[in-house]
């Protein structure tokens, strides 16, 4: 073993020989670099655009985000107008889009080139995913990314397409969803969700909640699918010539 | 020490146990990735069934590859291997059997709850709360019966094959833990605490260790105890392990950060993940250096010895594969690789050229020990050799021509300044890789049951030739 004197070689020897010190050690060694790379991303305020500021200190992108006025509900919420917490119909669709692993096959996340923006629109933000618990970003486009997929298809487009991809595209390798149609969605449990949701800290109110059953009523896992991709990307209204990034 | 002694110092039972399941689940996690293979190929396969349905699937494979036979593998191996540089029988035996059976029923859990679409949507960390939670149990029973062996050595000092294996039992009990925080709404849905970025990044700093802690850092357990033994020379160089010890330790706690460039995360993040990605070059390469030249005046021995061809060929591709992953890093690079098949063919040019070939040379190697005999048949453990060679190499050939050409495909602008294809006209021309890749996964399912076979067939004649004695265990008078 290690003969060398130097200070290293005495460290290596203590670690050696003391099963206490070498897991404290590597427990130590191996927690520096999620530290310096999480942590900071949840208090520096340049990570999200609604919290990013001006060096005057006023908001730099101050309509990102839905500023919910006095006594108004999710319905109230116009598209464009920031980013808002899902209804309880989007919610449920969210829940069957990744209870089916579309994550795996399709991403959330348009990266800042010129060809995505022509094929998918606007570079997303991060604010974009802020009430994304899970973030569904994804890692591989085995299909294209769906995050700004919103308005792009009529609603009865989608339920043709989750029925059966390829009478619509051809060359589609997606599985066919013959059973979203039967599945309805469950009112109570959705209120459950978003309970679980605004202890997380997305910010639904009591109206939202208490509205959610009447919303969902004789809906389908098909409805709530096509309500959850009709709203993706349709949040924020992007201006011309803004740069969100610097 | 004879076998006889051996068997009376060690505690070997549960680590025979565990290398039967591995091989089990070898089969299994190898033929559901080669099913989903072909849902890709010949989308028909999914049938209409949500519980064959691809998105079900793929969890189920990387669960079964990664924590079914993965986790056999490296339990039995640490188990083992701790026991003979340590000269001393497990801590305690019952929590061994604690962690073998908790761990088979967090497998059987997985394999009952993903194709019913229980997930909690983060790659690799899919299993609800409940498992999690279990997972987490059997996981910590794991980690101090570890310790516990190591602090009752009757060698001075603690053996390169105990750090590594130390380094990711603490580690995926960190990440394990952070990554899996979730709100619980009812016994199969929860709600992961953080939401995107902090948690798309949370999630990478989760999904690269679990690559570089669960699959690097404990085969490289494997590897330095595996490797000497079964060339009978001693590690090339100790004092390259000890660097490469603390460099990979170190650094590839940041490597997470490169799967998220150009995303919402911050710049700075990225580039951070990506700096260092680009340094770990030298630990890795440094490993598979000491491993490869262990063998330095006696390559002779690859000519005759297929276990060790397993495990050299298992030190060719991490060397490989962990120079293709710091270039994929590189923001120009990950810019075209990223979301395409490159990645996957990166991921199984590890996991089949590294983390299975390595795995499976362990396992014939301890087979042998811990039955007290020979392979049934050498000459078809030869046959997985090259059945897994050749698989590996048709695997990685079809994912890079069809990610580069996906990647070239999406950018590509015609003569006008317009996108020159459609989405979907990428999608068809990845049509012919998905199914060569079928045939590179088949080879690879193929060569695992005659593994299977092999295993059995030789426990069967040790059996039946009496090496274990009467009951499995040593008669007393031996």
């Amino acid at each position: 073993m290690a003969t060398e004197n130097s200070r290293w070689g005495k460290f290596q020897q203590v670690m050696e020989k003391n099963i206490l010190a070498l897991t404290l050690m590597v427990a130590l060694v191996v927690s520096v670099g999620g530290i310096v790379e999480i942590v900071p991303l949840f208090y520096l305020d340049s990570t999200m655009e609604d919290t990013a500021r001006n060096p005057d200190g006023s908001a730099k992108f101050p309509d990102v985000l839905w500023q919910r006025g006095e006594g108004q509900t999710l319905a109230d919420w116009k598209p464009g107008e920031g980013v808002r917490p899902y209804s309880a119909l989007e919610l449920a669709g969210r829940d069957v889009y990744q209870r089916e692993g579309c994550y795996l096959c399709h991403s959330q996340m348009i990266r800042p080139f010129r060809d995505e923006r022509e094929r998918y629109g606007h570079y997303s933000l991060a604010v974009e995913s802020k009430y994304d618990h899970p973030f569904q970003w994804g890692s591989k486009r085995t299909g294209p990314d769906l995050a700004r997929v919103g308005g792009k298809y009529s609603d009865e487009w989608h339920r043709q397409h989750l029925r059966d991809p390829r009478a619509l595209v051809p060359e589609s390798v997606m599985p066919r969803y013959p059973w979203f149609d039967e599945a309805s969605i469950d009112g109570t449990g959705m209120q459950a969700r978003m309970r679980a949701m605004r202890m997380l800290g997305v910010p639904y109110i009591d109206a939202d909640i208490e509205a959610a059953p009447a919303l969902v009523e004789g809906k389908t896992e098909m409805d709530a699918m096509v309500a959850y991709l009709q709203v993706l990307g349709t949040m924020i209204n992007f201006r011309e010539g803004r740069d969100y990034r610097e | 020490m004879d076998y006889q002694q051996s068997e009376r110092t060690y505690d070997f039972d549960v680590i025979r146990w565990f290398s039967i399941m591995a091989v089990v689940y070898l089969v299994v996690g190898t033929l559901v990735g080669v099913y989903i293979a072909a849902e890709l190929a010949w989308p028909a396969l999914n049938l209409d069934s949500p519980y064959l349905s691809f998105g079900r699937l793929r969890p189920l494979h990387t669960n079964a590859v990664i924590f079914a036979f993965g986790g056999c593998t490296l339990m039995g191996t640490s188990f083992y291997s701790v026991q003979r540089t340590c000269g001393t029988a497990l801590w305690s035996s019952k929590m061994a059997w604690f962690t073998f059976w908790g761990w088979n029923l967090v497998i059987v859990l997985a394999v009952i709850t993903l194709p019913l679409g229980l997930t909690q949507a983060k790659e690799y960390a899919e299993l609800e709360w409940p498992v999690d939670i279990l997972i987490a149990v059997v996981w910590l029973s794991y980690l101090f019966n570890f310790v516990m062996t190591i602090s009752i050595r009757k060698s001075s000092h603690i053996y390169v094959s105990n750090w590594f294996f130390l380094g990711m039992l603490v580690m995926i009990t960190y990440l394990h833990v952070v990554n899996s925080l979730a709100v619980p709404v009812s016994l199969f849905k929860s709600y992961s605490i953080f939401s995107g970025v902090q948690d798309a990044m949370i999630q990478w700093w989760w999904g690269h260790n679990a690559v570089g802690f669960y699959l690097t850092a404990g085969f490289l357990g494997i590897m330095y105890y595996f490797v000497p033994k079964q060339a009978n020379r001693p590690i090339y160089s100790y004092r390259l392990s000890v660097v490469h010890f603390w460099a990979l330790m170190f650094g590839y706690v940041w490597l997470g950060a490169h799967h998220l460039h150009y995303t919402a995360l911050p710049d700075w993040t990225g580039s951070l993940g990506a700096g260092i990605s680009l340094a770990m070059i030298i630990p890795s390469w440094g490993g598979a250096i000491n491993g490869m030249m262990t063998l330095s005046g006696a390559w002779d021995k690859l000519r005759t010895d297929y276990v060790l061809r397993f495990m050299i060929a298992s030190l060719a591709c991490y060397a490989m594969s962990t120079f293709e992953g710091p270039v994929m890093s590189l923001k120009s690079v990950n810019a075209l690789s990223h979301y395409t098949d490159w990645t996957i063919g990166h991921v199984h040019s590890g996991a089949l050229g590294w983390v299975l070939m390595v795995a499976v040379g362990a396992l014939y190697h301890m087979v042998t020990r811990l039955w007290n005999t020979e392979m049934y048949s050498t000459r078809l453990v030869n046959v997985h050799f090259w059945l897994t060679t050749i698989g590996t190499c048709i695997y990685i050939v079809a994912m890079w021509v069809s990610g580069i050409m996906q990647g070239l495909m999406w950018r590509a602008y015609d003569d006008y300044g317009t996108l020159a294809y459609t989405f979907a006209e990428s999608v068809e021309a990845m049509h012919p890789y998905y199914a060569m890749r079928v045939v590179g996964g088949a080879c690879i399912v193929i060569g695992a049951i005659i593994m299977l076979y092999n295993v059995v067939m030789t426990v069967r004649k040790a059996t039946a030739d009496g090496r274990l004695g009467e009951t499995g265990t040593v008669p007393a008078d031996a």
